[in-house]
C-alpha cells in the first residue's frame, strides 16, 4: 500500500514508513496451528450500541474452552474479534481472524454484521456457526459455509404466539382483547408479519387485537404510546420491545395506573435482562416473555452454569442464560465437529458440521442436527416469568421451574 | 524535475503500486484496502461540494442511503443489475441534492444552519425509510447472494478482489475528474465563491446556479458508493445507511487530510482507516481486551490532528515533497 | 379519542418538553455566544446523568439535590473546556470545530463504556412511579419536580444574564465581538464564563433526566440532536426561546404520536426543523442573524 513515492532519497524514507504501517497491519504473534488445537474466531458487538448483548454472549465464549475440554477433551483457542456493532468492521475482522488462522468462525448476534461475515466466511471457504441472528436470509442464500444454530424470525414468533396459547390454557384464562405494542425494529417488524399470518390461523388464540402501536427505538418517552394503549380498554398488552423502552414502558404504565391483566412478550429480549428487575422491583414482577431459553433441568445447563458462575461471580446467570447458551453451543458444535473430522482443514470442519447430532444440550429443542440449509430446525423457546425479581421458567412444564400466574395480581376486573 | 513531471511520476508509480496489489496482499489488506478506497472516493465527493463550494454537508449519509436503496430495490423486484440500476440512483440522488441546495439557497441559508439542514433532511429519510415496508422497513433489505467461481461483473457479484478494483476505478475516477473540475472554469468559480461570496456575485457570477452544480456532482458521485455499498455488503438497513454516524465518517478523511486539495481525501481516507485498523491489532496483541479501548486512541490522535494540523496533512506533506503548496 | 386522553398527552408533552428545553438552554447559550457548534452536547448530558446516578448510588442523594454540586462541577469543567481545548477554534471553520467536538464526544462516549460498562443505569426514588391525578388527568411526579427545575434553573439564568454586570458583559459579547474588545471586555474569561454556565444547564437537565429515563453511554448523540431541533426551533440565542421550543417540540411529537403514528414522530420534529429554518431561520423569538 504504497502511498508517498517521491524522488530517491525521500522514496527510501517512504518506503520506510511504508512498510512501518505494513507492519502494524501484519498478523501479530502468529502461532501457526499445530495439529491438536482447534482455532475458533469469535465475532461479538462489544462495543458501539449493541455493546450489552455483546458482552453478555462473550461469557459464553470464555467459560468454553474449559467445558470442552473436560466434556470432548478437545482443545480450543479462541481469538475474539469486536464488530463495534458496525457492518465495515465485521468484515474486516472477519477477514482479518481467517488470515490469523482461524479455523471457523462463531458470530455475531447482529443481522446485517453477520450477513456480511457470511459472504467473507462463504467466499474463503471458513465455516461460520452463527449463535445468535434471526433474519431468515443468513440461510437461505444457499451457502455451504454458514451454519446456524438459532430460531429464525418466523419460528420464533410461531413458538412465542403458541406458547400464549399454551399459557391461557395452563391458567384458564381467556382474555378476548389485546393491544400489540412494539418497537419498529426487525423483531417488531417480523412479529407483526407473524403475527397477521399466524395468527388467524391458531385457534386457541380467540383474542382479538384491537389496536397495534409501533414506537421508535430510540423514544425516550413514551407517555403518548402509553396513553394510546390503555385507551384501548384491551385484556394484555402484547408487546415486543427491547430492554431500554422495556423499562420506560412498564414504568410509564404504573405512571399512568394502567393495569391490564398482564404484559406478554411473544420472544423480543428485554423483559429478562436483568436491568429490567433491577430497575423497577417489584413491577418487573409477572412480566412474561416467550423467549427461546435455556432448559433449566438439563445436564449440560448445570455445567455451564457452574464455569458461569467461577468466572462471573458477581453475575446471575439466568440472566444471561440464552446469549450464553446459543453462543456456548456455537462453539460446542465447531468442537464437536473438529473431534469427529480429526483434522482443522476448513472443508473437513464443515462436512463434520453438517453432520452434527448432538443431543445433549443447554438450550430447549431438539437435538442440533443442520437442514440441508444449514439451519437447525426445532429449537424451542420458554414461556418465562419474572417472579420474585428472577425470570423463572413457567411453560412447557417438562422444563418448569414455577407455575405461571396469570392474571397478574394487580389486575382489577372492570 | 518540474512540478507537474513530479506530480505525474508519483501518480504513475501509486497506480502502479494500486493496480498491483492483490498480487501481493492477502485477502483481509485487500478488504481493508478496499475500505480505504471507499472512504477516499466518499470523501472526495463530498470534497466537491465542501472544499471546492464551500457548502458544509453533514448530512451525506442521504445519498449514500438513496444510491443504495435505488439500486438494490432495481435488483430485488425487477432482477436489473447494477450498471443500469446506477442511473436511477444518480437520478435520485441529484434530485434529492438539487432540490436541498435550492431550498437553502433561495432561502440564504449557509455556514452551520445549512449544514443542520443537511442532518435534518437525512435523518428525516432515515425514519422515513423505517417505515417503507416494501424496501423492507426497519428489518433491512437483503440482495440475495449466489457463491461465484468466478468473478459476475455485471452483477457485481464476486470476490474481495472484484470488489477492490471496481472501487479502485471509481476512485480513480473519482480522482480524475475533480483535478479536471478544479482546472475547470467551474473550479475558479467555486473557488471564487468558497473565499468570498459575495465578491464572486459583485463580479458577475451566478453563485446559486455554480453552488448547486456543486452539489449535484458531489450527490451523484455518492450515489455510486451507495450502490456499491449496497452489492457489496448486501443488506441495507436505514438505520445504518442513513445514519449520521455514517456522514461523519465519510467527511473524516477530507478533514484530516485537507479540505478543498485533490490529494487530501485520499490520504486522508488512508491514514484513518489504517489508523482504525492497526489500533485494533496493536490492542489486541496488547492484550488489552477492553471493547471501547480502541476508540478512545483513535478520538485522541483525531483531535490532534484537528488542533495540530487544522489544514490537513496533506499540505505540509506535499510541501516536503517539493510539490509546492499542495493542491 | 377522548378528551382526557389529548389532555394527558399534551401535559405529559408539555412537562417533558420543558426538560428538553433546559438541556437545549445550554446549548443556545453557549451557540448564541461563543459561536461554537456543541456536537459533544449530548455526551455532556450522559456524563452528568452518570454522575447523579452515582450520587444516588453512593449517597442516596435525591437527583434534584444532586443537580446543584452537579452543575457546579460541570461549570468548572466547562470553564475548562472552552478556555483550554476550544477557545482556539472559535475563528476556525465550522468543519474543523465539529470535527473537534466530535473527537471529543466520541472519547467520552468511549471512557463511560469503558468505566461504566454497557449496562443501562438508573436512580430509584420514591416518587419516581408516582402520578396525582385530577379526575381522569395524571400528572406525573418525577416529571412534574423535573419541570419546575428546568423553569427554575431558566428564570436563574435570565435573572443572571438580564440584572448582572456580568450577564450583561456576556450578552455584549454575542452581540459584537469587536465592540466587546474594543471596550476593554475580558472575552477570553466570559466566552469561557458561558460556556461553564452552558454545561451547568445540561449538567441541571442530566440530573433531572435520570429520573426519567436509563443511562447507557450512547445514549449522548440522540440528544444533541434534540437539542439542536430546539434550538433552532426556539430561535438561537433566545432563553426563553429555548424553552419554549422544547414544550413544542415536546407537544408537537406527542400530538404526532397520538393522532398519526407514534414510531414516526421524530420525523414530525425534523420536519418543523427544516421548515423553521427555511422560512424563519431566527426560529420563533431570536433574532435575525
Amino acid at each position: 500500500m504504497e502511498r508517498n513515492n517521491g524522488m530517491n532519497r525521500r522514496k527510501f524514507s517512504t518506503a520506510l514508513a511504508a512498510g512501518g504501517a505494513l507492519t502494524a497491519l501484519a498478523p501479530f504473534g502468529i502461532a501457526r496451528a499445530q495439529g491438536g488445537k482447534l482455532k475458533v474466531g469469535v465475532l461479538l458487538p462489544r462495543s458501539g450500541f449493541e455493546a450489552l448483548i455483546g458482552q453478555s454472549c462473550q461469557k459464553g465464549v470464555d467459560l468454553a474452552p474449559e467445558v470442552i475440554k473436560s466434556m470432548l477433551g478437545v482443545d480450543i483457542e479462541i481469538i475474539n474479534a469486536d464488530t463495534e456493532s458496525n457492518v465495515n468492521t465485521a468484515r474486516t475482522r472477519a477477514e482479518r481472524l481467517i488470515e490469523e488462522g482461524a479455523h471457523v468462525l462463531v458470530g455475531a448476534f447482529d443481522s446485517g454484521q453477520t450477513v456480511a461475515i457470511a459472504q467473507v466466511a462463504e467466499q474463503r471457504g471458513v465455516p461460520l456457526v452463527v449463535n445468535i441472528a434471526a433474519a431468515p436470509q443468513i440461510t437461505e442464500q444457499g451457502y455451504k459455509f454458514v451454519f446456524r444454530n438459532f430460531p429464525t424470525a418466523g419460528e420464533l414468533v410461531k413458538n412465542g404466539l403458541s406458547l400464549i396459547g399454551d399459557l391461557f390454557q395452563a391458567t384458564s384464562i381467556v382474555p378476548r382483547t389485546a393491544v400489540y405494542m412494539h418497537v419498529n425494529d426487525t423483531f417488531g417488524q417480523a412479529m407483526t408479519g407473524g403475527i397477521k399470518a399466524i395468527l388467524p390461523r391458531l385457534t386457541q388464540l380467540p383474542f382479538k387485537i384491537v389496536d397495534t402501536i409501533p414506537y421508535d427505538p430510540a423514544a425516550r418517552d413514551l407517555s403518548v404510546e402509553v396513553s394510546k394503549a390503555k385507551a384501548t380498554n384491551a385484556d394484555f398488552l402484547l408487546l415486543v420491545c427491547r430492554l431500554n423502552d422495556s423499562i420506560v414502558l412498564r414504568r410509564e404504565m404504573v405512571k399512568q395506573r394502567w393495569r391490564p391483566m398482564g404484559l406478554i412478550d411473544p420472544g423480543s429480549p428485554g423483559i429478562y435482562e436483568e436491568q429490567f428487575s433491577k430497575s423497577l422491583g417489584k413491577y418487573a414482577d409477572y412480566c412474561i416473555d416467550n423467549a427461546p431459553w435455556f432448559n433449566p433441568k438439563a445436564e449440560l445447563t448445570h455445567v455451564v452454569e457452574a464455569a458461569f458462575k467461577k468466572h462471573n461471580p458477581k453475575e446471575h446467570f439466568v440472566f444471561h442464560g440464552t446469549n450464553v447458551g446459543y453462543t456456548f453451543e456455537a462453539i460446542l458444535i465447531a468442537a464437536d465437529a473438529f473431534k469427529r473430522a480429526g483434522s482443522t482443514n476448513p472443508k473437513a470442519l464443515a462436512d463434520a458440521i453438517r453432520a452434527t447430532d448432538i443431543k445433549e444440550r443447554v438450550m430447549l429443542g431438539g437435538p442440533i442436527k443442520f437442514n440441508a440449509k444449514g439451519q437447525v430446525e426445532g429449537n424451542q423457546s420458554a414461556c418465562v416469568q419474572i417472579l420474585n425479581g428472577t425470570p423463572k421458567v413457567v411453560l412447557p412444564s417438562f422444563a418448569a421451574e414455577a407455575k405461571p400466574v396469570f392474571p397478574w395480581p394487580e389486575y382489577k376486573s372492570a | 524535475m518540474s512540478r507537474d513531471a513530479r506530480i505525474g511520476a508519483l501518480l504513475a508509480v501509486l497506480a502502479a503500486a494500486l493496480i498491483a496489489l492483490p498480487l501481493a496482499a492477502n485477502s483481509y489488506l485487500l478488504s481493508v484496502a478496499t475500505l480505504v478506497l471507499y472512504f477516499a472516493y466518499t470523501g472526495q465527493a463530498w470534497n466537491v461540494m465542501m472544499g471546492f463550494a464551500g457548502q458544509l454537508s453533514l448530512g451525506h449519509a442521504l445519498y449514500v442511503g438513496l444510491g443504495a436503496y435505488a439500486a438494490a430495490a432495481l435488483f430485488t423486484q425487477f432482477g436489473i443489475g447494477p450498471w443500469a440500476g446506477m442511473w436511477l440512483a444518480m437520478a435520485l440522488c441529484v434530485a434529492a441534492g438539487v432540490a436541498i441546495g435550492f431550498l437553502a439557497f433561495r432561502f440564504g441559508i449557509s455556514g452551520v444552519y445549512f449544514a443542520l439542514l443537511t442532518i435534518a433532511f437525512a435523518e428525516f429519510t432515515r425514519i422515513g425509510f423505517d417505515h417503507i415496508g416494501w424496501l423492507g422497513g426497519p428489518g433491512g433489505l437483503f440482495l440475495k447472494v449466489e457463491a461465484h467461481k468466478t468473478a459476475d461483473l455485471a452483477n457485481l457479484r464476486g470476490g474481495q478482489t472484484m470488489f477492490y478494483y471496481v472501487m479502485l476505478a471509481l476512485a480513480s475516477g473519482a480522482f480524475a475528474l475533480c483535478a479536471g473540475l478544479l482546472k475547470s472554469r467551474a473550479g475558479y468559480y467555486w473557488r471564487a465563491i468558497r473565499e468570498d461570496e459575495e465578491a464572486a456575485r459583485a463580479l458577475g457570477i451566478n453563485t446559486f446556479r455554480w453552488k448547486l452544480l456543486a452539489v449535484a456532482i458531489s450527490a451523484a458521485m455518492t450515489s455510486l458508493a451507495g450502490v456499491f455499498f449496497a452489492f457489496y455488503y448486501n443488506n441495507l438497513f436505514p438505520e445504518q445507511i442513513f445514519h449520521i454516524s455514517q456522514s461523519i465518517e465519510i467527511i473524516l478523511g477530507p478533514i484530516v487530510g485537507g479540505v478543498g486539495t485533490l490529494f487530501g481525501p485520499i490520504l486522508g481516507a488512508a491514514m484513518l482507516t489504517t489508523l482504525a485498523d492497526a489500533l485494533n491489532n496493536l490492542v489486541a496483541a496488547m492484550g488489552w481486551d477492553i471493547p471501547g479501548v480502541k476508540q478512545v486512541f483513535y478520538g485522541v490522535i483525531l483531535l490532534l490532528v484537528v488542533m495540530f494540523v487544522p489544514n490537513g496533512i496533506w499540505p505540509p506533506i506535499a510541501k516536503w515533497l517539493g510539490l509546492g503548496r499542495g493542491s | 379519542m377522548s378528551a382526557s386522553l389529548i389532555a394527558n398527552v399534551v401535559i405529559a408533552g408539555v412537562l417533558t418538553g420543558l426538560v428538553y428545553g433546559l438541556m437545549a438552554l445550554g446549548l443556545s447559550v453557549i451557540f448564541g455566544v461563543v459561536r461554537v457548534v456543541n456536537f459533544a452536547h449530548g455526551e455532556m448530558m450522559t456524563i452528568a446523568m452518570y454522575a447523579a446516578v452515582l450520587l444516588f448510588g453512593a449517597f442516596k442523594l435525591d437527583p434534584l439535590l444532586a443537580a446543584l454540586p452537579v452543575a457546579a462541577l460541570f461549570f468548572g469543567l466547562g470553564y475548562a473546556l472552552q478556555a483550554g481545548l476550544i477557545n482556539p477554534f472559535i475563528t476556525r471553520p465550522e468543519h474543523s470545530q465539529f470535527i473537534l467536538l466530535v473527537a471529543v464526544a466520541t472519547i467520552l462516549t468511549n471512557v463511560l463504556l469503558m468505566v461504566f460498562g454497557p449496562d443501562a443505569r438508573n436512580v430509584q426514588t420514591d416518587y419516581m412511579l408516582d402520578s396525582w391525578a385530577i379526575g381522569q388527568v395524571l400528572f406525573d411526579k418525577a416529571r412534574v419536580f423535573s419541570a419546575l427545575a428546568a423553569l427554575a434553573t431558566a428564570a436563574g439564568l435570565f435573572a443572571f444574564f438580564r440584572y448582572s454586570r456580568t450577564g450583561t458583559a456576556i450578552r455584549a459579547c454575542a452581540d459584537s465581538h469587536l465592540g466587546a474588545l474594543i471596550v476593554g471586555l475580558n472575552v477570553k474569561h466570559l466566552y469561557a464564563l458561558t460556556f461553564g454556565l452552558g454545561a451547568a444547564c445540561v449538567a441541571v437537565a442530566g440530573c433531572m433526566m435520570t429520573l426519567l429515563v436509563e443511562v447507557t453511554p450512547s445514549v449522548g448523540p440522540g440528544y444533541t440532536l434534540l437539542g439542536f431541533v430546539i434550538v433552532i426551533v426556539g430561535g438561537l440565542g433566545s432563553m426563553p426561546g429555548a424553552l419554549l421550543g422544547g414544550v413544542l417540540i415536546g407537544v408537537s411529537e406527542a400530538l404526532a404520536g397520538l393522532f398519526i403514528d407514534p414510531s414516526a414522530k421524530s420525523m414530525f420534529s425534523f420536519g418543523l426543523l427544516i421548515l423553521v429554518l427555511l422560512l424563519r431561520p431566527q426560529g420563533l423569538l431570536g433574532r435575525r442573524p
